[in-house]
């Protein structure tokens, strides 16, 4: 039995795992490029799910206890797949000064979800940042990545409406 | 590259810059994209071509006042035109060479009136992606000096002379820290770029990165060379992508122009840097978490000393500054030590960059010498509190830092005036509110940032923070005594005494400012069951029951 385990093959045919794997061989699959690679699966898949986890830390050679615990420290990956559709409250400072605590309670109350959550049809997302940078025009959302500014409760509602199944 | 070369780039810039009579350059900051500033430009250099007058139109990096976007600055009248929209396109190409366009006149009043800029020089003149625009401005004339002209101790000696301190919000001398790291042995050396700007309401370092990333290049690589490190690392929140883009294009062609690589001006020296993005954790602004996370680990800070001038990423020696102070590095060696030191206070020398948000008129970015005044930022730049309300506090320093009063806005700007005030500097985010915030709520929501940031590796922090930010809750929803105000404050102490980083050093200062120039509001909530700002459960509920009575 050799010293190291030889790099896991490719869980699927997926052309999205190639992707996954030349960041790890840009890095020289280096124990350190662990967050970077995370970044690259949860871009591609949109989340990071146990199989992909375990492939990744096979294939860097890192502990799947030390994967899972960066994958849970920081916030930005996530473990649940995303809706068709996210949207994103800013909850920085300027934006929390100008009301954005409003606003998630009322996505809260129209989607019926707290955020963090899916809405049962797998439809929309409801999440919270800390700051995207766009103070000036607080408060601010973002609505399937896109930014939309100096934000109210009818424009978040209209936003939401849109996305309704017809 | 050496000097001849530099100067042909600059040469073919300007060259090219001749060719025009008029520049058009439209914002592409974060915040004009967002309201379709492409498409503005796309519109504007459809119309350009058409209208018969040498016009070049361009792309370029936040011009400061975003609340005013989509931004359009024309040169060389230097007209700034605000709100554009496509439809304008026609009227500003007419309007070159003539009156300008009114209706577009963006009444920014006294917003640049005392403000200095060092750091945002370039911003609003050069295409970010473009590197030779940025020589063609002097770029990169500070990294050739360095190479040719100076030897990395005379380099550090200009550092130390210009007086420059951290801009990330510590403050600590710059030259001094680059000394350490110079005269510590190490086989490798590192440069690292913090660009986790975290504290929120802040974006400023996204401003830069996103406006001009080759000035922070530019300062990394003269910083390399000084301490004698050869790999650099920007570490970069994943939540801006626009300038983790920018900045890897700039890369890109830093190497292309010989910049960064091997054998950089035809010496010895060699330097390339990488990025690393961060995923979303306050706690990596601090250096040694910042430095576990670019090891791909949890973002744990660990006990200093060894500092990371001495044992940092995989335990070589590292030198780590600021977006900001690198920014600040490529003038001050252009120009001299001496010519940084000469603007600012005793102890703060140069500009400073902020943030001015919240209540305030003109939102933006500001660029102003240390030592102005807090008056003169948010009433003079900011143009004061709209709606007729009236100026209650202002922020700086993120969660670690305070809220300042009215009685305080005389206070001059500088590393050591704002501590003694119970604040701090500071990345820079400076958020104004009125009179319709609750600075209970407020301590309250900096509070739940900590305990949420907090990494849980040391026990005050971890705990602390949930207990403060309960006795908190309880305050602001009319429930506390007075007893739970006194075990607030306790904990204040032993969790800013004795917490590992400065993460749990600083939570407590939101809670301590406010207590100290806002206690009459604390003993409303706890007395009267009161909210003075109407922010809080616990005066809607007391509410309806007085307006009964008064039925």
């Amino acid at each position: 039995m050799p010293l190291y385990a030889e790099r896991p093959p490719l869980p699927s045919e997926d052309k999205r795992w190639k992707i996954v794997n030349g960041t790890m061989r840009k890095h020289g699959y280096s124990r350190n490029a662990l967050i970077e690679t995370l970044h690259t699966v949860q871009s591609s898949f949109g989340y990071l799910d146990e199989p992909s986890i375990r492939f990744v830390a096979r294939s860097l050679r890192v502990p799947l206890s030390q994967a899972y615990g960066v994958v849970t420290f920081y916030h930005f990956f996530s473990l649940k797949p995303p809706g068709k559709h996210t949207c994103t409250v800013c909850l920085g400072t300027a934006c929390y000064i100008k009301g954005s605590e409003k606003l998630v309670a009322e996505a809260e109350k129209l989607l019926r979800i707290r955020a963090g959550e899916t809405t049962g049809d797998g439809e929309v997302s409801l999440a919270t940042v800390r700051c995207v940078g766009d103070c000036g025009r607080a408060p601010v959302a973002l609505f399937d990545g896109e930014l939309s500014a100096q934000m109210n409760e009818a424009k978040l509602e209209q936003r939401l409406e849109e996305w309704r199944p017809q | 590259m050496n000097v001849e070369e530099l100067q042909q780039i600059a040469a073919d810039a300007e060259e090219k810059r001749g060719k025009f009579d008029y520049e058009v350059n439209v914002c592409m900051g974060t915040s004009c994209l967002a309201q379709h500033s492409e498409r503005i430009r796309e519109a504007l250099a459809k119309e350009a071509e058409g209208c018969g007058k040498r016009c070049h139109v361009r792309r370029t990096g936040c011009m400061g006042p975003c609340a005013a976007g989509p931004m359009v600055l024309v040169e060389p009248a230097g007209t700034l035109y605000a709100h554009v929209g496509e439809h304008d396109a026609k009227d500003i190409l007419e309007s070159l060479g003539r009156e300008p366009v009114a209706r577009l006149d963006p009444r920014l009043g006294s917003y640049f009136e005392g403000q200095h800029f060092i750091v945002l020089e370039n911003v609003g003149h050069i295409d970010p992606e473009n590197v030779d625009e940025y020589v063609g401005r002097g770029g990169y004339e500070a990294l050739v000096k360095a190479l040719t002209e100076m030897n990395p101790a005379s380099v550090i000696e200009q550092i130390s002379k210009s007086g420059l301190r951290g801009r990330g919000g510590g403050g600590y001398p710059t030259g001094l820290k680059w000394d350490t790291v110079a005269k510590v042995k190490g086989a490798q050396k590192y440069v690292i770029c913090n660009g986790d700007e975290g504290d929120p309401g802040a974006f400023m370092d996204r401003s830069v990165l996103e406006s001009d990333p080759q000035r922070v290049i530019e300062g990394m690589a003269i910083a390399a060379y000084a301490i004698g490190a050869t790999k650099g690392y920007i570490y970069v929140r994943a939540e801006y992508p626009l300038a983790v883009q920018r900045l890897t294009v700039a890369l890109r062609e830093a190497r292309r122009r010989g910049f960064l690589g091997n054998a950089i001006c035809e010496t010895t020296f060699s330097f390339d840097i990488d990025i690393r993005l961060g995923a979303g954790a306050f706690v990596c602004g601090e250096e040694t978490a910042l430095i576990a996370s670019i090891e791909g680990k949890r973002g744990t800070p660990r006990p200093r000393p060894p500092y990371p001038a001495v044992s940092g990423l995989w335990g070589e020696p590292t030198l780590i500054n600021n977006v900001e102070t690198f920014a600040n590095v490529p003038p001050i060696i252009r120009k001299g030590g001496e010519w940084f030191s000469s603007m600012g206070t005793a102890r703060s020398k140069g500009t400073k960059v902020f943030a001015l948000t919240g209540k305030i008129q003109r939102t933006g970015l500001v660029e102003v010498p240390m030592g102005m005044t807090l008056r003169q930022i948010i009433f003079g730049i900011g143009g004061g509190v709209p709606d007729g309300h009236k100026f209650k506090a202002v922020q700086t320093g993120g969660p670690s830092g305070g809220c300042l009063p009215e009685e305080h806005l005389d206070l001059s700007i500088s590393y050591d005036a704002l501590i003694s005030a119970g604040s701090m500097m500071g990345s820079g985010g400076m958020i104004v509110m009125d009179d319709t915030s609750c600075m209970v709520s407020v301590a309250r929501f900096f509070m739940e940032f900590c305990m949420q940031e907090s990494c849980g590796k040391c026990v005050p922090c971890r705990a602390g923070t949930v207990q403060m930010y309960e006795l908190l809750t309880k305050i602001c929803k009319g429930e506390a005594t007075h007893r739970d105000l006194d075990q607030l404050t306790e904990l204040c102490e032993v969790v800013g005494a004795t917490s590992l980083c400065g993460l749990g050093q600083t939570a407590p200062n939101p809670v301590l400012s406010t207590l100290r120039y806002f206690r009459h509001e604390y003993l409303a909530h706890i007395e009267e069951k009161r909210c003075p700002a109407g922010v809080c459960a616990c005066s809607a509920a007391e509410k309806p029951v007085a307006e009964e009575a008064r039925v």
